[in-house]
């Protein structure tokens, strides 16, 4: 344990990095490159100091640690910060995410550098702030606020249609939120507190718990998203620039899951047991539908939108089996996930950059020009499918695993979801990537640069880590994840007796 | 030690070979892969006689791989008489390949690719026979599939082989659908996946039920069942097979080492390895017997017709792989493992051989445009006369052996199955006996039909294409007289020890020696038969064949077709797929959801915004800026709502 407010510290570091940027002034050019410099070393200081947390983190111990409160707003509602096993591993996916994201922005973004950074760092600040807030008021403001810059990166800095997409986004964000919020406070009027871990102790009425849980549910659904709330991603994503996609996958839709985990469950185990087979409907239609909607898609950073929508169905059923391997299966492929779909959204960047286009149908026979980029794109094209030895196979297992024991309709159809995906994904690496190269304006195109290399190899490398040693990252969960089933176990048991009882 | 350097060897080599290829250049890669999956291949040669012969087992457990909860697994490599024999063979397979690659790839520009590719496959088809639970098999397993992917699309110029390669991979994950249902399913049972734990309480779940996708089902037969699929996909057996002949269109060392010799008996590994489940359920066995029994009859009918050089032989391993199959199905898993054994050199040999031939007419792969080549490539004909006569199982040679043993334990087994897969077998021989000598027939003899400039050109390979040959040749002629008493013959308990397992009511094994002496005769008359049949029409009357193919023709196009398998999936599977996906996606995505959702919804705002049109600025600022206005004024509540 440390003695200094490490969780408070990487939250508003990159706030720093922001007055940094407000401070300097100067020409345009000068102005933008130094915003560039500052954001960079800004997130990479925030992710060296992140890395304490998890150094410095008590895989024995299913309590909050790195704990931080004080009072706030009036008695009850505190600023009260921690982590547990669910919640830290997302920040240091978040901190690990963020520099790759603005090496990647270098000279992708040249209009209004100096805001898009801010955005960035400010995106930074929220994200990280949504995995440690412990207070409902808290989370909520994180939760929602994180919002506007993502809404500001679509609406600015994004493709043609941005405007549509980023209203899109915003309509059904703010929908699920409203939900949520009348929840909380509802929990509140009760309860008498926003305090999370004392709501996670408190018992709701079995009654209200349905009402509760569905509430949240409208507001995590979309942000997964499952389906049918799913429309907005594919547009979104199409829209955003490369690094807000790359955050949108990686770390946006996480908090979905992230929410379940910390809020569904936990407070609400009799609504949670009561909706799983709902959620397992949803996952398996999403997984099934998407992956055949990604089958027919034209536009590349569509295609990995879906595919993210149906990788997202593997990850809530895994949740929502309660067993051991399917939370922790759902927790490290959503980890894995933030990995290999930024790395595929990147992917599609590097060509994007160059060629200006993501149609499909533009590109063909890369690997003659871009023998390195073909490697790139393979590895992770492998590690989308689930290749065992990549990162995308030991949480696709873990959930299958989990889903078996709960059952094994459930895990069957899912599985179908594993034929389709190497269906979609190798037919759309051998569209782009092999091939004759014949178009004309492909002749000249660079292959990937010593910048994109130095993205991609940490990603690379995190990938395989996972994929053939993921101890240290299942380590950190073990003591959250039983403590969870122990919680839900509990309450079913203590709900069963009082059904007992009545009768 | 040594174990994890037969292992891992050549997956450094394929690290060097592929990140480095560029800085050490053609030779040093070659040099590299070489080198290391030539020391590979002997020190399994040791392995086989320490493990096999002086009944030894080898655990190494390397790391941790995924823990959680009671669900753990080890990267363990795990070396009994099972895995020592695979050891020998892909090794041995793939060294002589790889030397092979050095002359068949001289002219292909991109070497250093091309060997880091053989030499991971042989990497990952290592992981899979050492494997000591049931993930890290599926490792290896799905490892062996992503080489032959990128190995098949070598040539990703070619629409042809990048189609082969997908298609290849796709239908082996529908096989893995199958595989991993069944891993899941064991760990579900047994709580384990480790092969040990599950191998021994095997015989406690004999006649339990649990329930699959909502029916109660008998535990063990689902089991095998589950696994069994796996293993059809990986072995092209009947309604999985569809992509092992479109898998030729790999360079052809490719097509010996991955489509011939090993990966695709990974299937047939994996059954032998299961063997203390399979035993424990007959309805399963059954299930295999038929599967084995028709796809070497299906495969052969469909490889009498095929003009393909390489096609003829991709068919006759899909047939023989049947082959292995029954003989599992019938109990005798040994003989299965010796006919794989055998299977690989003179497979491998009618490959290369094949490959030899390719590469001396200029690349041309028809036989209708060969003919008349003996003159020219007299060692090349006489290898592929050898690898016939193993094939064909022309007494002495290695077929003779493992073939009629499988035969006989068929006809021994005694079961309906039995007989069904003993008269398939038979059928069968005819027909390979028959395919194999039209190969040589068409190819080697009879007027020359290639262009006077490709003959001009024939020329016989250099020696680091003819000695891979030889190699295997002499494992061709001598493997099923060398092993036939370890692997099947009286010393077969010592030699497989505790690796295969045998149900205690299973005595094929001994039975299969005592059969009529008819029985005996079948393969040898079946065999002499399918050769003065294909001597009479492609030698003697050249005519016929054309007659039989006019007179016949439905029955000539159904063959050619290859039993109309890829467009039956095409039209059931591949367009509907496609269509639903797009109707999913227009009219699901676009119509339903966005038009009663977003879109519907932003229309009807659109109707009261014009009302209060005044609020209406376009500006993204101003959203946001109410937004915030929402955020302060839910804040503001609480502050007060909390200081009450």
């Amino acid at each position: 344990m440390l003695d200094w407010p490490i969780l408070s510290t990487v939250t508003f570091l990159p706030l720093i990095g922001v007055v940094l940027i407000l401070l300097t002034s100067g020409k345009e050019e000068s102005a933008a490159r130094n915003a560039r410099w500052v954001t960079l070393w800004t997130t990479l200081f925030t992710f060296v100091i992140s890395l304490f947390i998890w150094i410095n983190f008590d895989n024995n111990t299913a309590a909050f640690q790195f704990v931080e409160k004080s009072s706030w707003l009036g008695n009850n509602i505190n600023y009260h910060m921690g982590v547990d096993g669910i919640s830290m591993l997302f920040i240091i996916l978040t901190t690990f995410l963020m520099p790759l994201c603005i090496l990647a922005s270098w000279e992708a973004i040249t209009v209004r550098v100096r805001e898009y950074m801010i955005a960035f760092l400010i995106m930074e600040c929220l994200m990280i702030g949504v995995f440690c807030a412990l207070d409902m008021v808290l989370f909520y403001l994180f939760f929602e606020a994180g919002l506007i810059p993502m809404f500001l990166i679509i609406g600015i800095w994004g493709g043609g249609q941005r405007v549509y997409a980023s209203f899109k986004f915003f309509l059904y964000t703010l929908i699920g939120s409203v939900l949520m919020l009348v929840a909380m406070l509802t929990m509140y009027f009760i309860a008498g507190t926003t305090d999370i871990p004392t709501l996670i102790d408190f018992n709701f009425d079995p009654h209200l718990q349905l009402w509760l849980w569905l509430a949240f549910f409208a507001s995590f659904a979309v942000k997964v998203p499952m389906w049918p709330v799913h429309t907005w991603l594919p547009d979104a994503h199409v829209q955003a620039p490369t690094a807000g996609s790359v955050i949108l996958a990686g770390v946006l839709l996480k908090m979905g899951g992230y929410g379940f985990l910390r809020f569904s469950i936990p407070m609400f185990p009799e609504g949670s047991e009561y909706f799983a087979p709902l959620v397992f409907a949803l996952s398996v239609v999403a997984i099934i539908y998407t992956s055949l909607v990604a089958l027919v898609q034209k536009d590349m950073k569509k295609l990995i939108a879906y595919s993210s929508v149906a990788h997202m169905g593997f990850i809530t059923i895994g949740i929502f089996t309660f067993t051991q391997q399917g939370l922790e299966g759902g927790i490290l492929q959503m980890i894995s996930h933030g990995i290999v779909s930024g790395a595929l959204f990147l992917c599609v960047g590097v060509i994007y950059d160059r060629m200006h286009t993501r149609e499909i149908a533009r590109y063909g026979g890369l690997v003659n020009r871009m023998p390195r980029y073909a490697v790139i794109f393979m590895i992770f094209t492998m590690a989308t499918i689930g290749l065992p030895g990549t990162s995308g196979f030991v949480g696709e297992f873990l959930i299958l695993i989990g889903a078996y024991q709960v059952n094994t309709t459930v895990a069957f159809l899912a599985t179908i979801g594993v034929i389709l995906g190497a269906a979609y994904s190798l037919w759309l690496y051998r569209r782009v990537v092999f091939g004759e190269l014949v178009k004309e304006d492909l002749k000249n195109i660079m292959d990937v640069g010593r910048r994109e290399m130095l993205v991609f190899a940490p990603l690379i490398l995190v990938a395989f880590w996972i994929g053939i040693y993921p101890e240290p990252f299942l380590n950190v969960m073990h003591a959250s994840v039983i403590n969870l089933m122990d919680q839900h176990e509990t309450a079913m048991q203590a709900s069963k007796t009082i059904l007992n009882a009545a009768k | 030690m040594m174990y994890v350097l037969i292992v891992f060897l050549p997956f450094v080599a394929a690290l060097i070979a592929g990140f480095f290829g560029r800085s050490i250049g053609d030779r040093g890669s070659q040099l590299v892969t070489c080198t290391a999956v030539i020391i590979s291949a002997l020190l399994s040669w040791l392995a086989l006689y320490q493990i096999a012969f002086l009944h030894t087992t080898e655990v190494i457990e390397l790391l941790t791989w995924i823990d959680s909860g009671d669900f753990d697994v080890s990267w363990t490599l795990r070396i009994d008489s099972l895995t020592a024999v695979m050891l020998v063979v892909v090794n041995t397979v793939s060294a002589v390949v790889h030397v092979y690659s050095i002359g068949y790839m001289s002219h292909d520009p991109n070497k250093p690719r091309f060997m880091s590719y053989l030499s991971l496959f042989t990497f990952a088809m290592l992981m899979l026979v050492t494997s000591d639970n049931f993930v890290q098999l599926y490792f290896g397993w799905e490892g062996v599939g992503l080489a032959s992917y990128l190995l098949i699309g070598f040539w990703y110029k070619k629409p042809t082989a990048n189609a082969a390669a997908i298609k290849a991979f796709v239908v082996n994950r529908v096989g893995d659908f199958g595989f991993a249902l069944g891993i899941m399913g064991i760990y579900l049972v047994f709580d384990s996946v480790s092969f040990d734990d599950v191998f021994s309480a095997a015989p406690s779940q004999v006649g339990q039920t649990f329930e699959f996708l909502g029916y109660q089902v008998d535990i063990l037969t689902t089991l095998c069942l589950l696994l069994f699929v796996g293993a059809m996909g990986k072995s092209a057996q009947l309604g999985l097979h569809t992509w092992l002949p479109d898998a030729m269109e790999g360079p052809t060392p490719v097509s010996a080492l991955i489509h011939a010799a090993t990966m695709v008996t990974a299937g047939v590994f994996m059954v032998a390895r299961c063997s203390p489940i399979f035993e424990y359920s007959p309805d399963a066995l059954m299930f295999v017997t038929v599967i084995g029994a028709s796809t070497a009859f299906f495969a052969a009918t469909v490889g009498l017709v095929q003009n393909d050089i390489k096609r003829v032989i991709a068919y006759s391993t899909c047939s023989q792989l049947g082959y292995m199959f029954f003989a599992i199905g019938v109990g005798a898993y040994p003989i299965a493992i010796f006919h794989l054994f055998t299977h690989a050199f003179f497979k491998a040999l009618l490959f290369l051989g094949a490959g030899s031939v390719i590469h001396s007419v200029s690349d041309e792969q028809d036989m209708r445009n060969m003919g008349g080549l003996w003159k020219h490539i007299k060692i090349t004909y006489a290898m592929m006369w050898i690898g016939s006569l193993a094939l064909a199982g022309v007494p002495w040679f290695a077929g003779y052996f493992s073939k009629d043993a499988i035969i006989e334990a068929a006809f021994a087994s005694g079961t309906d199955v039995g007989l069904y897969a003993f008269w398939m077998g038979i059928a069968a021989a005819v027909l390979t006996a028959f395919y194999s000598w039209r190969l040589l027939f068409m190819t080697f003899h009879g007027k020359p039909r290639a262009s006077k400039e490709v003959m001009d050109h024939v020329h016989e390979s250099s020696n680091v294409m003819l000695i891979p040959l030889y190699v295997l040749a002499v494992g061709a002629v001598f493997a099923g007289f060398a092993f036939y008493g370890p692997m099947v013959g009286d010393g077969y308990e010592a030699f497989w020890g505790e690796a295969i397992f045998l149900n205690p009511e299973n005595h094929i094994m001994h039975n299969f020696h005592d059969v009529p002496g008819w029985v005996i005769a079948g393969p040898l008359i079946a065999t002499a038969l399918g050769i003065l049949v294909a001597f009479n029409m492609y030698i003697r009357r050249t005519d016929i064949p054309v007659q039989l193919a006019k007179t016949h023709a439905a029955l000539y196009q159904f063959l050619l077709n290859k039993w109309y398998f890829d467009e039956l999936y095409d039209f059931i599977i591949v367009r509907p797929s496609k269509a639903i996906g797009r109707f999913l996606w227009t009219f699901g995505d676009g119509k339903v959801i966005d038009g009663l959702g977003p879109d519907g919804i932003a229309g009807r705002v659109l109707v009261l915004a014009r009302r209060a049109s005044q609020l209406q600025s376009g500006y993204v600022y101003h959203y946001a800026f109410a937004m915030l206005l929402g955020v302060a004024g839910f804040v503001s509540y609480f502050f007060f709502a909390g200081g009450h």
